[in-house]
Formats: structure tokens, C-alpha cells, sequence
């Protein structure tokens, strides 16, 4: 297997489908259509199902249904139309099902626009649904780690029978890069629990409801139990420059390659900045940034927000250092120099500071 | 003579249901059971129930079931029987679910032709959020949030959602039953035995509405509902088979 170029976008399907997703259900949103259309085109030909469905709310449900049977299943949507999905996404949590969701971020609130952002932070990281609950959320940088993580990110909901977000943007969901695919899936897991008609056995049934509440308590906290051993095993960051530097970033997906330049832009002054980039923005790697805060005692947050996953460092931090926020929400994309300038700017106030 | 009394197989012993005296839905999960043993498909059988009085359906048949969000029903059939074309699928669903949250899903999953079948409960109102106005409630009709009655200037019309889908080519077979006594009881079972046979031969989507008595959010005692599905409900929705393309698919 050679290196293929390819869009970002097409990226999630292929690496879908070399995964075994079997099922795809969709409906168009900018700028996640050729998600879609790749899924057409190729899953038909592998033999699995694609499906254009009605909405976006149908189509998390097809999700249900195809996930319900054991079929590894997908669907994909932009910031509006992953708001539809929220009430599939609580379901499929509560039923303990496992399926991917891809979010290619667009401006917003309402509609907004259809340019790169990262404003569903939030709704992402915090469940999104309505009820008790948390997803695992990877935020690729790179249309390779769009394809190692969402390969991967079927795995981890099979494993803990979880829906799993892959959290990205127009600007990742466009962009082509070189990539080397994961080779496909041969053995997929046994799933003892799902659906498949009674047979000879006694009938079994799925169901989120529970009226008796302390029973869902019960439920609730079982769900807890998995996310503290998500919390636990599935944490991903990336460190960059992070051993000496005095002055830290803190950026995922889109933004965290445009910090990368600004770095190595200020690095050449001599000014000694890193970057600690969350690949899962759900665990958040809340312990190595405390842990980095017994030495550095400086954290920027870049986000292409007005501030969101600055609360998680907040939290993590837990006030042991200083966190200068700089967010550009509405689609527009910062740029290294204007990266570079906040930086440049924070570490000479210590500097002076320190004299 | 036979008598036909036995426990169908498919339908959990020991059980008392949820439903309020002279409801419907205990006389239809029956008929579903019944067929379902007569037709051997209750092994590979997989109901998806609704969000409504019949969430609870679970409890009491005794083959593979899912629960649906309301209105979500024939979506998630649809990922069933595209996943596992080989298992049979059905949903068990109310008129607010299928004809009023749900229209999306089932005019879509209908025009797709989806070969799955649709068991659609009309009674007329919300029964399990306490008896309102629902999309099939019939005019001068009073509900909890229609208190003088349907008023179609305010509220529309009572809607024919089975008479839509069936006008479309995917929909291979319609009717309208009543289980209003033992003749409406054994014509209902024939009709879903017609249903579930189409999806057996794979012809497409099959949809058998039942109108089904709610003594409870009538106001009425369970006889007089059952006289009033006769010869009121009946007016306005009536009886027949509304489409049957089964000889015109192969």
C-alpha cells in the first residue's frame, strides 16, 4: 500500500470503510458533501449500504437501527446538522451502542457559514444530547490522523459501546494531504449483545427507558464507570516542543497546525514555546497540562472559537498558572504571524516581569 | 371444531400489561403474535417499538425488540433491515409517532420502499401523554388541548397519512382495520398476514393502520369506545384495503 492523495473528507470514508463500517447514513450539509458521495461511490462497491436519508435525524436513527444488528455504522454531518443528530446521539448512548459521527465544523450559531470553525466545542465534549452523558472526542490535525483515528475511532466504540465523535472543520474536511491507509479490518469483534432475532434463545430487547429511577441511577452510574475507564485509556496528545519551553499552547485540529508555525517562527527568536495539542478533546489530557504547570507557568489558547476548550484548561490548570486566550470564531482562520504576535507578546511581559 | 385458545408462542406468559381496560393494543399484540408463530417469523423477528403507551410493548412480546426516540421508528427499521436484510422487520407505532413527529420517516422510508412493515395504532389521540389532540383526532373531537372540541380552523383536519402512502409505487400494500369486534379482530390479522407476507416475498413497504379504541382518553366505558370506532371513527377513516400492488411485483 502506497501513499494516495487525498481530501480530508474522502479521508473519513475510506478509513471508514477499510475499518468495516457497513452502514452509512447521510444527508448533505456544506462542507462535509464529499464524506458523503465517497461513501456512494465506494461503500456501495465494497457491499455495504449507503443511504441518503431525509435528515439528519433520520439518518442518526438508520444509525440505530444498522448499529442495533452489530453492523459497524457511520454518518457524518456540519455544526446545523449535528445539532439534528443530538437526540440519535443521547439514544445511542443510553442504548450503550457503539457508532462514529464525524462533525466538519462550520461558522456559527444558525446557520452561519460554511467556513472552517470550531465552535462545537461544547456540544461535542459535553455530551450534546440531552441526559448523563459523555462521548469520546477525537480532533484530527492532519488528513493521516483523519484516517489513523477515525480506523481507530470504530474500535473504541465497539469497544465500549459508545457513540465516538471525530471533531473536525472545513478546512481539515477540504484539504489534501498525502496519506498511508490503514490496511482493512479482517477480524471485526463478536457482538454477543446485539439484535439479531431471537433464534433458538429467549428474545431480548433494547431499550433507554427506565422508569424506575433508582434503577437509572444505577444505569447512570454503570455509564460513569465506562467514562472514568475511557478517562482512564484513551487519552491522546500530542507534545510539541513542550520540554524546555517556558511558554505553552494549548490548540487542537486546524488551529494547532497554524500554532505549529507560529512556534517555529517565534523558536527562532529564541523565544522557548511549545505546544501540548489534545487529540482527545473528550478524555481531556487534564493531567499532563497540571502536571506542566508545576513548571511553566505561561498557557495560550488558540481556539477558532470565542473561547471553549479554554474552560477545560481552566479546569485542569486549576489556577496554577496564567492562560491567555486568543480566539477567532465565525469562520475566519488565524494566521502563524498572528499566532506568533500573541506569543511574542505574552512571553516579553514575563520577560520584563522577571527583571 | 378447533378451538384456538392456546398462549400464542410469541408472547410472554405471566404477564399483566400496562394497558387500561378495553385498550386496543393488548387485542393487536396478539394478532401480531399470532401471526408471527402462524407465519414461523418469530424467531428472526425484530419489532421496533414506539415512544407512546406501546414503549412498554417489550414486556410482553416475546421476540427481539428495540425501542425507538418518538416518531423515529421506521428510520431505525430502515438500519435493521438494510444491515441484516435476511431478519423480518416491523414497527409498532401511534398516529402522534408515525403522523405527526415521525411524518418525515415514514413518508420517506414509504416512498423508498423500504421491505419492512408498519403496524400504526390510530386511536385518535395521545394516550400515553394523557389524551391530546393528535393528528388523526376527529373533528368536534375533545381532547385536553382541544376542550371545545377540534376546531379545523384552529387545529387542521384529521390527517389520512396511510392514504398518502399508499398512492406511492414503493408502498406494495395498505389497508385500514378496526378492531372493533371479532370480525374486525380476524380481519386485522388478515391484513397483517398480508403485510408481513409482502416483506417475506420482498416486494416492499406494507402498512396496516388499526383503528384501536382508548376508553381511557374517550372518557367512554371500553363498550361504548368499541361502538364508537364503529360507527363514528370508521366515517372518517374509513375501512378497505387503500392499495394492493402484490400481483404487479415479482
Amino acid at each position: 500500500m502506497s501513499k494516495v492523495f487525498i481530501s480530508g473528507n474522502h479521508a473519513f470514508a475510506e478509513a471508514a470503510i477499510r475499518a468495516g463500517c457497513k452502514c452509512y447514513f447521510g444527508y448533505p450539509i456544506t462542507p462535509q458533501n464529499e464524506l458523503g458521495e465517497y461513501m456512494a461511490d465506494h461503500l456501495r462497491k465494497a457491499g455495504g449500504v449507503f443511504i441518503q436519508s431525509e435528515s439528519e435525524t433520520a439518518a442518526i436513527n438508520m444509525v440505530i437501527g444498522a448499529s442495533c444488528t452489530g453492523a459497524r455504522a457511520m454518518t457524518s454531518s456540519s455544526s446545523p446538522g449535528i445539532s439534528l443528530k443530538q437526540e440519535g446521539i443521547s439514544f445511542l448512548a443510553g442504548f450503550e451502542l457503539p457508532a462514529v459521527i464525524v462533525n466538519v465544523m462550520r461558522g456559527g450559531p444558525g446557520l452561519g457559514n460554511i467556513a472552517p470553525a470550531q465552535g462545537d466545542y461544547f456540544q461535542a465534549t459535553r455530551g450534546g444530547g440531552h441526559g448523563d452523558y459523555r462521548t469520546p472526542v477525537y480532533a484530527p490535525a492532519s488528513v493521516q490522523e483523519i484516517a489513523d483515528l477515525t480506523f481507530n475511532a470504530f474500535n473504541v466504540a465497539d469497544k465500549y459501546r459508545t457513540p465516538v465523535m471525530m471533531l473536525s472543520d472545513g478546512m481539515m474536511g477540504q484539504m489534501k494531504e498525502p496519506v498511508l491507509f490503514p490496511e482493512p479490518a479482517t477480524k471485526l469483534p463478536e457482538k454477543e449483545w446485539a439484535l439479531k432475532g431471537r433464534g433458538e434463545g429467549p428474545s431480548r430487547y433494547m431499550a433507554s427507558l427506565i422508569l424506575d429511577v433508582m434503577e437509572m441511577e444505577r444505569h447512570n452510574w454503570k455509564l460513569v464507570r465506562k467514562f472514568n475507564e475511557m478517562e482512564k485509556h484513551e487519552i491522546r496528545y500530542e507534545e510539541y516542543m513542550a520540554d524546555d519551553a517556558d511558554i505553552i499552547v494549548i490548540a487542537y485540529g486546524t488551529t494547532a497546525r497554524i500554532a505549529k508555525g507560529a512556534i517555529k517562527r517565534v523558536r527562532k527568536d529564541g523565544v522557548r514555546a511549545g505546544m501540548i495539542r489534545p487529540i482527545t478533546l473528550w478524555p481531556f489530557p487534564k493531567k499532563i497540562l497540571n502536571n506542566l504547570a508545576d513548571r511553566v507557568k505561561q498557557f495560550v489558547v488558540f481556539e477558532m472559537s470565542t473561547g471553549q476548550m479554554l474552560e477545560d484548561v481552566q479546569i485542569a490548570l486549576a489556577g496554577k498558572a496564567d492562560i491567555i486566550f486568543h480566539g477567532r470564531p465565525g469562520g475566519v482562520v488565524p494566521t502563524p504571524i498572528e499566532f506568533a504576535r500573541i506569543i511574542y507578546r505574552e512571553y516579553q511581559k514575563t520577560a520584563k516581569m522577571a527583571k | 371444531m378447533k378451538l384456538k385458545n392456546a398462549w400464542p408462542k410469541y408472547y410472554k406468559k405471566d404477564v399483566v400489561t400496562h394497558y387500561c381496560p378495553g385498550c386496543g393494543h393488548g387485542i393487536v399484540h396478539r394478532v401480531v403474535a399470532e401471526v408471527l408463530e402462524e407465519m414461523y417469523l418469530g424467531k428472526r423477528a425484530i419489532c421496533v417499538n414506539p415512544a407512546g403507551c406501546a414503549v412498554l410493548a417489550y414486556l410482553y412480546f416475546d421476540f427481539d425488540v428495540i425501542e425507538s426516540a418518538h416518531g423515529r421508528g421506521t428510520a431505525i427499521a430502515t438500519g435493521i433491515k438494510r444491515s441484516r436484510p435476511d431478519l423480518f422487520v416491523f414497527t409498532y407505532q401511534g398516529d402522534g409517532d408515525l403522523s405527526a413527529i415521525g411524518t418525515a420517516e415514514t413518508i420517506h422510508s414509504a416512498n423508498r420502499g423500504e421491505n419492512f412493515s408498519v403496524i400504526f395504532i390510530n386511536n385518535a389521540v395521545y394516550g400515553m401523554t394523557g389524551g391530546q389532540l393528535a393528528p388523526t383526532t376527529l373533528i368536534d373531537m375533545k381532547t385536553t388541548t382541544t376542550p371545545l372540541g377540534r376546531n379545523p380552523k384552529y387545529d387542521g383536519y384529521p390527517l389520512h397519512i396511510t392514504d398518502v402512502v399508499s398512492q406511492f409505487p414503493g408502498v406494495v400494500y395498505a389497508e385500514r382495520v378496526a378492531v372493533d369486534g371479532p370480525a374486525g379482530i380476524r380481519k386485522t390479522k388478515k391484513a397483517i398476514t398480508n403485510a408481513f407476507q409482502s416483506q417475506v416475498d420482498g416486494l416492499g413497504y406494507s402498512i396496516i393502520e388499526v383503528l384501536s379504541p382508548c376508553p381511557t382518553n374517550w372518557k367512554m366505558t371500553p363498550v361504548d369506545s368499541f361502538k364508537w370506532v364503529s360507527e363514528v371513527m370508521t366515517k372518517e377513516f374509513p375501512l378497505g384495503v387503500l392499495t394492493d400492488k402484490r400481483s404487479k411485483k415479482d
